[in-house]
């Protein structure tokens, strides 16, 4: 991570990162920039080093942050409508453990509104395009975030993965990105969307720079009591020996350049004396299903906050209280926001909880139990990220279910809460960025980052 | 036809914790600017997140020990949806499927009891009021933590619905868990009332009467239902399931929502709280923390206080708890200033929460056994002891300086009445009693009272008196 010094002082920094936000404005990635607080911020520091002052870990460096994420810098929307307006009192534990290292954010990062989605076509803002080709999808939810990343406009943005939405844009745009284990970093200050399976990771360009954001995010937080007891920084070295293959994902429902891709990677590993174990994991063919019930019915739950009460949107035509509430909901979320609602509040209806939350409940134990045993068995998991290469825009809007279909490969991990690091893996033939997935253990991340450096 | 009433309740009570539920902000709202009283966490900001308040737990424990309930080695919150703007988040967190406290019971004052079915811990909604054409919400009360008791179907007539109510309401103020004030909201009770014929084996169809906040308004609501359901009965009609709401003014209950109109609330395990894990020895350490309670009470004063005395004081959990520390000899002189002299002074809820010590009332007591104080004074005094500048102070110093004491010196008494009976104005008095009109003692007593300033002990004075003047 490049931090600012006596020569290339903090100011440059952040300049640099906002001319360069801006130059590639036609790809849809900021929801806001953060000129005159991101200055004056890089002068501070600027003055701290001329002083000889001894300054942060990440001095000057200038970041994206996904807009659910809150700050009083800039309006936390979520990438919604339902939450225009609304300037957060509070800040986010994540972003206050990086602002105390001295980073610097430049801008906020589209996404899908309220995380929901997988291309970042969701969005209030509108579409975010892919970092290698213009005509396709950011991926999502954090698609801003990863293309800001792989554009090279930041050295590192964060972002929330509830059941991907970091490793699918990593994967689509050709960066790392980390969707820690479950509880490793804080949710206080960051919209909720699943509650359960929701985590707070970075988009990075390195290995490296994803561990030095590890060390300063990660941690235990009183004012999140789902956060697990300190233990990245503790982490023993562990050095791999076995590496599973999950038999499922490497089969003709998988497009060939990802299985090519994925053989590439498997080969190298052979050849650096690693031992390659096939794994049967028939427990995560539940798992979508599982995450279908599971999240929407937790994504309705969360949702009910947003009234037009007491903050953000409130439609004007509201003659009662109902009519508040029908209205400003409905002209507030985006579809994708109202299907995930009815479909949660369906599976939690008086008469339907058995058959559908509890059963996904039941489900999700036996997904748990699934990664445990293959852990037996391995060290650590190489995987697609998702079964296709990034999409083109619009293709698939219409078919909602087609969409759920690509997440089939990442939201084992988050009903698990193992955590997941995408690697990038070179390039389809039309240029289209390739990535697959390392999954360990659950509080192996330190370990996982630092055996992805194999695969580089 | 006759008709056998049974009736369950359900009563919720704020728990006094110095915060709330799920955040650190004050929860004691009393006298407070509305929306003053509101954390981010209460408010439901996006991203926000339920802490939870161990104190509430440790309440929890007391509360349920109190109701000699099982505590629940594992429980869980759940949320419980609604849409209304005294629920910020859109839902209520509760403990629908795990409670933490288990089944117990009451002890009523005449002897039954009522079962628990459980209680569970919840955070209490905000407060709306309504005006023509706008309402204002006050979320000062948003997340105070509540418990809700629910009974089994164990009660069978307004009086016991009324004693159960009260009861708990003396268990909750005893074990010091809820500051009790029904005025405000403190206790609420939900009343269900159904009706069978005699001897039949099923219940009948139950109507819910909400929100009701005092003792008697439970028991005015029974009996109203009970009337109004039998009527329907005997008119061979069926009662409806519904929600009804009382009306404490027409002495009514009114129909308010039906069964079929009932709300989903589509409960879900709360994501955000892991499950509470209490260990034996919590559980067992903070139980060991409940004080004596009404019914300990009654076993320890039941032979010596009479039973109306008992229960008056029962009614005051810090009055109970000065009469357990008062030697056993002055119990009943210390219960019967309490009843007949502290509880009838206008300020005697000021008084309560600065009660004077039991080494001050011990000797008070003294006092007026070895004559030194006389009933009057004792009373003067017993009051005085309330005054907050004698807080802690010598009785007998306080008696002195009333100049109260009575003087049962004999020797000095003698002294006295010599004096007085060597007065020429007594002289008439003196020889009318020797001619055998016995009432003018009353006189000449009181010459010597006047003469002792007041301080004279009259029994004693009189004896002397007849003694010089036989």
């Amino acid at each position: 991570m490049k931090t600012a010094n006596k020569t290339v002082t903090a100011e440059r920094l952040v300049r640099d990162a906002l001319e360069k936000a801006k130059y590639f404005a036609d790809y849809n990635i900021f929801t806001f920039l953060n000129e005159e607080e991101a200055i004056k911020k890089a002068r501070e520091i600027d003055a701290k080093i001329a002083r000889g002052e001894k300054v942060g870990r990440l001095a000057g460096v200038p970041y994206a942050l996904k807009d659910n994420f809150l700050s009083p810098e800039g309006q936390t929307t979520a990438a919604s409508h339902i939450l225009e307006g609304f300037v957060s009192p509070i800040t986010a534990t994540a972003v206050e453990k990086l602002e105390a290292e001295g980073a610097i954010m430049i801008g906020r990062t589209n996404m899908d509104a309220f995380a929901h989605g997988s291309s970042t076509e969701n969005s209030y803002f509108g579409p975010t395009h892919n970092a290698c080709d213009k005509e396709r999808v950011a991926g999502g939810s954090s698609g801003g975030s990863a293309v800001a990343v792989a554009l090279d406009i930041v050295e590192f943005a964060t972002g929330t993965d509830t059941g991907g939405s970091i490793r699918q844009p990593a994967s689509f745009n050709g960066v790392y990105g980390l969707k820690p284990t479950y509880g490793t970093i804080s949710r206080y200050g960051v919209v909720a969307m699943a509650s359960s399976t929701d985590c707070i990771g970075f988009f990075t360009k390195t290995p490296d720079d994803m561990n030095l954001l590890m060390e300063i995010a990660s941690g235990q937080d009183e004012k999140d009591l789902t956060t697990l007891p300190d233990y990245y920084g503790k982490t023993k070295a562990k050095k791999a020996t076995k590496i599973g293959i999950i038999k499922d994902f490497d089969n003709d429902s998988v497009h060939p350049e990802i299985r090519k891709a994925l053989q590439n990677k498997i080969e190298l590993l052979k050849s650096k004396g690693y031992e390659i174990v096939d794994l049967e994991m028939p427990a995560l063919k539940y798992a979508l299903a599982a995450y279908y019930i599971i999240v929407p019915a937790e994504v309705a739950s969360n949702l009910s906050r947003y009234d037009g009460v007491r903050y953000g949107f409130r439609s004007e035509k509201s003659e009662n209280l109902d009519a508040l509430y029908k209205n400003t909901r409905g002209e507030g979320f985006m579809p994708e926001n109202k299907r995930r609602i009815m479909i949660g509040n369906f599976v939690l209806s008086s008469g339907f909880y058995d058959a559908y939350f509890l059963k996904a409940a039941k489900a999700r134990t036996l997904i748990v139990q699934e990664y445990a045993k293959a852990f037996e068995k391995c060290d650590f998991i190489l995987s697609p990220v998702t079964p296709n290469p990034a999409f083109k825009l619009g293709e698939k809007t219409s078919d909602p279910v087609t969409m759920y279909l690509e997440d089939a490969m990442t939201v084992p991990l988050n009903l698990a809460g193992v955590p997941g690091l995408t690697i990038p893996a070179g390039k389809t033939d039309d240029g289209v960025a390739l990535g697959l997935q390392l999954i360990g253990p659950r509080r192996s991340d330190k370990n996982l980052i630092e055996f992805s450096k194999e695969l580089a | 036809m006759k008709y056998i009433p049974t009736i369950g309740i359900e009563c919720h009570v704020q728990l006094a914790t110095k915060t709330k539920l799920f955040s650190e902000v004050d929860n004691d709202a009393r006298g407070k600017e509305p929306n003053s009283c509101v954390s981010p966490v209460d408010y439901a900001l996006p991203g926000m997140l339920p802490r939870l308040n161990g104190e509430a737990i440790k309440f929890a424990i007391l509360a349920g020990r109190a109701m000699n309930c099982e505590i629940n080695a594992y429980s869980r919150f759940d949320r419980k949806h609604y849409f209304y703007p005294d629920s910020p988040k859109g839902y209520q967190i509760t403990q629908f499927y795990h409670p933490i406290i288990g089944e117990g019971y009451v002890e009523l004052p005449s002897g039954t009891k009522i079962r628990i079915e459980h209680a569970h811990l919840e955070g209490d909604a905000g407060k709306l009021t309504h005006f023509d054409t706008y309402s204002l919400v006050d979320l000062n009360r948003v997340d105070t933590p509540l418990i809700e008791i629910v009974s089994m179907p164990d009660i069978h007539s307004a009086k016991d619905a009324h004693d159960y109510c009260k009861e708990l309401w003396r268990l909750m103020t005893f074990a010091g868990v809820s500051y009790g004030d029904l005025y405000n909201g403190n206790m609420r009770f939900d009343v269900n009332v159904s009706l069978a014929p005699e001897g039949a084996t099923e219940l009948g169809t139950r109507a819910e009467v909400k929100n009701l906040n005092s003792f008697r308004s439970v028991e005015r609501a029974v009996e109203y239902e009970i009337a109004r359901q039998s009527k329907i009965l005997d008119a061979g009609e069926k009662v409806v399931q519904e929600t009804r709401g009382w009306n404490d003014n027409t002495g009514k209950t009114t129909g308010q929502r039906s069964k079929e109109e009932a709300k989903d609330y589509r409960y879900m395990p709360e994501p955000d709280l892991p499950p509470i894990n209490l260990t034996a020895e919590f559980i067992e350490t903070e139980s060991a923390k409940l004080p004596l309670m009404p019914t300990d009470y009654r076993k320890k004063f039941g032979g010596v206080l009479k039973a109306e005395i008992l229960e008056v004081l029962l009614d005051y959990a810090e009055l109970m708890k000065k009469l357990a520390e008062i030697d056993e000899k002055y119990v009943v002189a210390i219960a019967n200033l309490f009843t007949s002299v502290l509880l009838a002074e206008e300020k005697s809820a000021e008084y309560l929460n600065d009660l004077p010590t039991a080494k001050q009332l011990n000797d008070l007591a003294e006092m007026n056994e070895k004559k030194e104080l006389s009933s009057t004074a004792t009373k003067e005094v017993f009051l005085r002891l309330f005054d907050p500048q004698m807080k802690g102070r010598d009785t007998k110093v306080i008696a002195k300086e009333l100049g109260l004491i009575q003087e049962n010196d004999l020797g000095a008494l003698e002294a006295i009445v010599d004096t007085v009976l060597a007065k020429p104005e007594t002289q008439k008095a003196q020889a009318d009693f020797k001619a055998g009109e016995e009432k003018v003692i009353g006189f000449l007593v009181g010459q010597v009272m006047k003469e002792s300033h007041g301080k004279a002990n009259p029994s004693a004075v009189q004896e002397i008196l007849r003694k010089k003047l036989a």
